[in-house]
């Protein structure tokens, strides 16, 4: 059985309960004391992943870390349709894979900005990190618009989500956390709100389901 | 220390909960930040906390220091006189609860908004979905509210809410009782119905710091009855719950509590929430409010 070093409050790991949620796959958690225990950095679970760094799965003795990497693994191999990572064709792998390198982009600026302000990494430039979020949103964004244009729904092209949309979705929905607003951004919250409706989605900690109409609650200045 | 940033004497003159004392290390200086003053902190070789405030070096003015208790596994200073104790928790010395620092969070909405609602039950089905509550049993049933004004606190009593899992020792929905304290105007103990022994309670206290009017550091404390969870477990399952209030909290506009009766509806404000706001009101409190209109 697969088994996920988990912490619920880490988007990086809500990305694959995420995946595992949409393909309804079962699996184990192994808590890990994120925070304040800081058991990541333990010599134990430096033996895991020497990154230090969650998450990781362990499936049948395969061990594996990085979120995205784990996304293309678990939807290669246990995505019967094969629609949330398709491997025939050069063009989406590529795409795919861009926006998976972005997903870490945002990982490094809007996932940090809000380790800075709810869970006191201090060394953290808060500055620069929402400033490096708002660039990737504002990309995005755009991203967004165009292909909504051309009628597509989803980051990649195609009429199914990918795990591109995976990897990106947990910070920005949790970008407010970080002082992060996503206002100037309909495209953004179009695209959350779209991503919530995916049968099998699941919530984190601080992630709300779809509303009955559009919503993005967290997205809009009251 | 010179002019202090805060301007609120009663403020100035509460106790606060700083840092857990497993984060308190033995020669090493840490920092933090109480009511907009920077401050820093060590073990020292002596095995006692020094807390000093300082101009943003960290660097400690020679003889300063400021006041240190330890309590509820936290240590406690102020940046004033007080003139009362650290509030009692009583239950904290029982000896077979388990007592435990589940995190500390920093959020950006004031003091007061996480005291209100720390107290508001009519929130769990929504935020705590198939946790604390679930629809249909969205109903805040009557309860009743006293302010002691010999122990000058605020006491709600005979809360009852149905939960789905009350606790991370819970094994299935049930009618939970509950009852709340704000024993300073920064922090408030919640007990409730526990699940291996109904006949006592668990608690839960936030002790909040607030670093600015708008933002805050809130210490969560939990004295349970539970003899099969990991404190592993035990942890987790208040930071999810709690992760699931921030979002919330930090899209309550105005930030500051608004202490004058008219100034929000009443469904949010409900019974305790009144109570609460008044009690704020007639002490003079102005960090972290909007105060009434004289
Ligand atoms: N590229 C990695 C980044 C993972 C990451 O940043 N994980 C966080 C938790 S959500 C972590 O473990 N941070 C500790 C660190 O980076 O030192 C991935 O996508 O999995
Ligand atoms: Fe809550």
């Amino acid at each position: 059985m697969i088994k996920l070093y988990d912490y619920e409050l880490s988007g990086n790991c809500y990305k694959l309960r995420l995946l595992m949620s949409f393909l309804g796959l079962e699996y184990q958690t192994e808590a890990i004391d994120f925070y304040p225990g800081n058991q990541h950095k333990s010599d134990a679970f430096r033996r895991i992943n020497p990154l230090g760094q969650l998450p990781v799965i362990d499936d049948d003795g395969l061990v594996l870390r990085d979120a995205q990497a784990i996304l293309i693994y678990l939807a290669s191999k246990y995505d019967p349709n094969g629609k949330w990572y398709p491997r025939d064709d050069a063009a989406l792998l590529g795409q795919m894979a861009q926006w998976m390198a972005f997903a870490d982009g945002i990982t490094a600026t809007s996932s940090a900005a809000r380790l800075h302000d709810g869970l006191f990494y201090s060394s953290i430039d808060i500055d620069a990190a929402r400033a490096g979020a708002h660039r990737l949103f504002r990309i995005l964004d755009e991203h967004l618009f165009f292909a909504e244009e051309a009628g597509q729904d989803w980051i990649c092209p195609g009429d199914h989500p990918t795990v591109a949309d995976i990897a990106c979705f947990p910070y920005v929905i949790l970008s407010e956390e970080g002082g992060i607003s996503r206002m100037t951004y309909p495209a953004i919250r179009r695209w959350c709100d779209r991503f919530k409706r995916i049968p099998g989605f699941i919530v984190m900690s601080g992630v709300f389901p779809a509303g009955p109409g559009f919503t993005d609650a967290a997205g809009v200045a009251a | 220390m010179s002019s202090p940033k805060c301007k609120d004497p009663i403020a100035l003159n509460l106790w606060y909960a700083i840092a857990p004392l497993e984060e308190v290390l033995d020669g090493k200086v840490e920092r933090s930040i109480l009511l907009e003053q920077p401050i820093a902190f060590t073990r020292e070789p002596s095995g006692q906390i020094a807390v000093w405030s300082h101009d943003g070096d960290g660097a400690r003015p020679v003889g300063a220091s400021l006041p240190v208790q330890e309590r509820y596994g936290y240590f406690w200073t102020t940046l004033g006189t007080p003139d009362a104790d650290i509030f009692a928790i009583p239950e904290y010395d029982e000896p077979d609860r388990r007592n435990i620092h589940a995190a500390s969070f920093g959020v950006n909405a004031s003091a007061p908004r996480l005291v209100e609602n720390f107290l508001d039950m009519g929130h769990f089905p929504y935020v705590h979905t198939d946790i604390l509550g679930a629809e249909p049993h969205t109903e805040v049933k009557e309860y009743f509210v006293e302010r002691s004004d010999e122990r000058d606190e605020i006491l709600a009593t005979n809360c009852k809410f149905w939960q789905p899992m009350a606790s991370r020792a819970s094994s299935g929905g049930a009618d939970v009782d509950y009852i709340y304290r704000v024993p300073h105007p920064y922090c408030s103990v919640l007990y409730k119905s526990a699940a291996i022994d109904p006949a006592r309670m668990d608690a839960i206290a936030i002790f909040i710091q607030p670093i600015t009017q708008e933002s805050v550091r809130v210490h969560m404390m939990l004295s349970l009855l539970d003899d099969t969870s990991t404190d592993l477990d035990i942890r987790l399952f208040q930071q999810t719950i709690f992760g699931q209030d921030k979002p919330i909290l930090e899209n309550q506009y105005p930030k500051r509590l608004p202490l004058d009766p008219r100034a929000e509806t009443p469904i949010r404000a409900d019974k305790s929430a009144i109570v609460y706001r008044r009690w704020l009101s007639d002490k003079g409190i102005t960090y972290g409010v909007i105060p009434a209109a004289a």
